[in-house]
C-alpha cells in the first residue's frame, strides 16, 4: 500500500516580528528582531526584563467579548488558525467536517489565566473567580477552540512536549493523514506566557538572557557572548493536507511535509544528552521517513535557542546526522523563542525559504563559537535553492522532533 | 432605586459581560432566549449584579430568573 503524500497548502502566524504570515516573513528576511524590554510595573523586580512581545495585540482582531473568555494562548491561535484556513481556500470547498481534524499544542498552557484568577480567588474570595478559568486555562484549549470555530470532526489534539510542541504537534497531523484519520489537519502550536512566574522559573533555572539594557543583541544563537535565551510569544499554524485532495480542488502547495523523526533522550529531565544522540536519531529517523539522502538537506532551521550549551550541541549533533553542508539559520535570533509555537513558526520559515528560494538570517552572530564549523546565514538572508529543508526542535523532557519539508 | 435604574445597571452588566446592546434590554426579555446569554455568562452577570446592587442571589434562585424583569424583582426586593 503506497503511503499518502501529505503537503502544506495554508499558513498563520501572529509573532513579534508581525500580526501575519507576510510581516512575520518580511521583517525575517530584513533581519530585524522582535525583542524588547518589559516595561510593565512587575518587571522591575525580575532578574530578566526583556522579551519578544507580539507585534500586533489579539484585541485588534477578536472583538472584547469573546476575547473575555479566551486565555491570550487562545486567542493568537485562533488568529493564526484563521489566516491558515483562509489562506488554504477551504472554507467554501466543501470539505466534510468528519475528515477534518485539529492538532494544536502549547508547551505550557493557560498559565496567566491560572494565575490572574489565583489573584482574584486570594483577594476576592472563590465566588470571584471567572466561570470561563477552566475552559481559559486548560491546555487543550487552543486546538478545542479552533476546532471549534472550523467545526472540525475528526479529532482535537494537542500534544505537550515543552520547546518541541509545535513540531511535535505537526507530526501528529502528518500521521493522521498518512493513516486515513483525515485528509486535512490544522496543526501548529501557541504560546502565551509572558508572565513574571513562568519568566522567574526559567530565570533561577539561568536558562534565559539577561542582557536586559540591549535587548535587540539579547537573542544571539552560535555567538560567544551568548547568554540564554529570550522569551518570546506567538502561534504559528499550518494547514496540512492529502496531496491528491489538494490537487483534486485545485489548492495552491506551498512544499511537501515529506517525513517526521521523533525521538526521546531517556536522560534529564531538562538537559539534553551530551552527545545529542536523542537528536542525531531524531534527524536520521525524519531523513529515512522522507525517503531523502543527507545530501538532499541543504538548509536547516536549528533549535538554537542562544544558551551556552544547547547551541553547540545541536552543532554536533547536525555534524553527526547531516555531515557539514547545510547552510543553518536560527530565526529565534529575531523572534525569541517562542517555547510550545517555535516548531511551528519555524516551520512556516522552513516553508517559505523553499517557496522564496532564500535562506532568513542568523542575526547578532558577530563573534561565532570556536565549535561553530558550519555554515550560517549569518546577519544577511542567503538567496540559495532550497529543494529540502529540516526544522528541528527539542523540548524540556528530551523531546527531539525533526520535520523535512520539501519542494511540493 | 427604581425599577428603570435597576434595569439600565443590569443592561450595562450585561453588555460588558456578554456583548447585549442595551438597547435590546427591557423587562419582558428572556436572558437565554431573547438576549442569547448563556449558562457561563449567566453566572458572571449574578455575581457583577450583587456587586452593584449590593444584594446576595442565590444560586437556587438564579434558575428562578428567566427575564429581565424577574431579576429586577428580586433586586428591588432583596437590596
Amino acid at each position: 500500500m503506497s503511503r499518502a503524500d501529505v503537503v502544506v497548502t495554508g499558513l498563520g502566524a501572529t509573532t513579534p516580528l508581525g500580526g501575519d504570515v507576510a510581516s512575520t516573513w518580511d521583517a525575517m528576511l530584513a533581519g530585524r528582531s522582535g525583542v524588547g524590554p518589559l516595561t510593565q510595573e512587575w518587571a522591575g523586580q525580575l532578574p530578566v526584563r526583556i522579551a519578544a512581545q507580539l507585534a500586533v495585540e489579539p484585541s485588534e482582531r477578536i472583538d472584547r467579548v469573546k476575547l473575555r473568555r479566551l486565555d491570550r494562548s487562545e486567542a493568537i491561535a485562533l488568529i493564526a488558525a484563521g489566516e491558515a484556513w483562509a489562506d488554504a481556500g477551504l472554507a467554501d470547498s466543501g470539505l466534510d467536517p468528519e475528515r477534518l481534524a485539529v492538532s494544536i499544542g502549547s508547551g505550557i498552557g493557560g498559565a496567566t489565566t491560572l494565575l490572574a484568577q489565583d489573584d482574584i480567588l486570594e483577594a476576592s474570595g472563590p465566588r470571584r473567580v471567572s466561570p470561563h478559568t477552566v475552559p481559559m486555562l486548560m491546555p487543550n484549549g487552543p486546538a478545542a477552540w479552533v476546532g471549534l470555530e472550523l467545526q472540525a470532526r475528526a479529532g482535537v489534539h494537542s500534544v505537550a512536549s515543552a520547546c518541541a510542541t509545535g513540531a511535535e504537534a505537526i507530526a501528529l497531523g502528518l500521521d493522521m493523514i498518512r493513516a486515513g484519520r483525515a485528509d486535512v489537519v490544522v496543526a501548529g502550536g501557541t504560546e502565551a506566557v509572558i508572565h513574571p512566574l513562568p519568566i522567574a522559573g526559567f530565570a533561577s533555572m539561568r536558562a534565559m538572557s539577561t542582557r536586559n539594557d540591549d535587548p535587540e543583541r539579547a537573542s544571539r544563537p552560535w555567538d560567544k557572548g551568548r547568554d540564554g535565551f529570550v522569551l518570546g510569544e506567538g502561534s504559528g499554524v499550518i494547514v496540512l493536507e492529502r496531496a491528491d485532495h489538494a490537487v483534486a480542488r485545485g489548492a495552491r502547495i506551498y512544499a511537501r511535509l515529506a517525513g517526521a523523526g521523533l525521538t526521546s533522550d531517556g536522560y534529564d529531565i531538562v538537559q539534553p544528552h551530551p552527545e545529542g544522540l536523542g537528536a542525531i536519531r531524531a534527524i536520521a529517523k525524519a531523513i529515512a521517513d522522507a525517503g531523502v539522502d543527507k545530501s538532499d538537506i541543504v538548509h536547516v532551521n536549528a533549535h538554537a535557542t542562544s544558551t551556552p550549551v544547547g547551541d553547540v550541541a545541536e552543532i554536533a549533533a547536525l555534524h553527526a546526522a547531516l555531515g557539514d553542508h547545510p547552510v543553518l539559520s536560527a530565526t529565534k535570533s529575531m523572534t525569541g523563542h517562542l517555547l510550545g509555537a517555535a516548531g511551528a513558526l519555524e516551520s512556516i520559515a522552513s516553508i517559505l525559504a523553499i517557496r522564496d528560494s532564500v535562506v532568513p538570517p542568523t542575526i547578532n552572530l558577530d563573534d561565532p563559537d570556536d565549535k561553530l564549523d558550519m555554515d550560517v546565514a549569518a546577519h544577511k538572508a542567503r538567496p540559495m535553492d532550497v529543494p529540502a529543508v529540516i526544522n528541528n526542535s527539542f523540548g524540556f523532557g528530551g523531546h527531539n522532533v525533526a520535520l523535512v519539508f520539501t519542494r511540493g | 432605586m427604581t425599577r428603570d435604574e435597576i434595569t439600565s445597571g443590569l443592561a450595562e452588566i450585561l453588555e460588558e459581560v456578554a456583548g447585549v446592546n442595551p438597547d435590546d434590554v427591557a423587562e419582558e426579555k428572556s436572558f437565554t432566549d431573547d438576549l442569547d446569554v448563556d449558562s457561563l455568562s449567566m453566572v458572571e452577570v449574578v455575581v457583577a449584579a450583587e456587586e452593584k446592587f449590593g444584594v446576595k442571589i442565590p444560586d437556587n434562585e438564579v434558575q428562578n430568573l428567566k427575564t429581565v424583569g424577574d431579576a429586577v424583582t428580586y433586586i428591588e426586593s432583596n437590596a
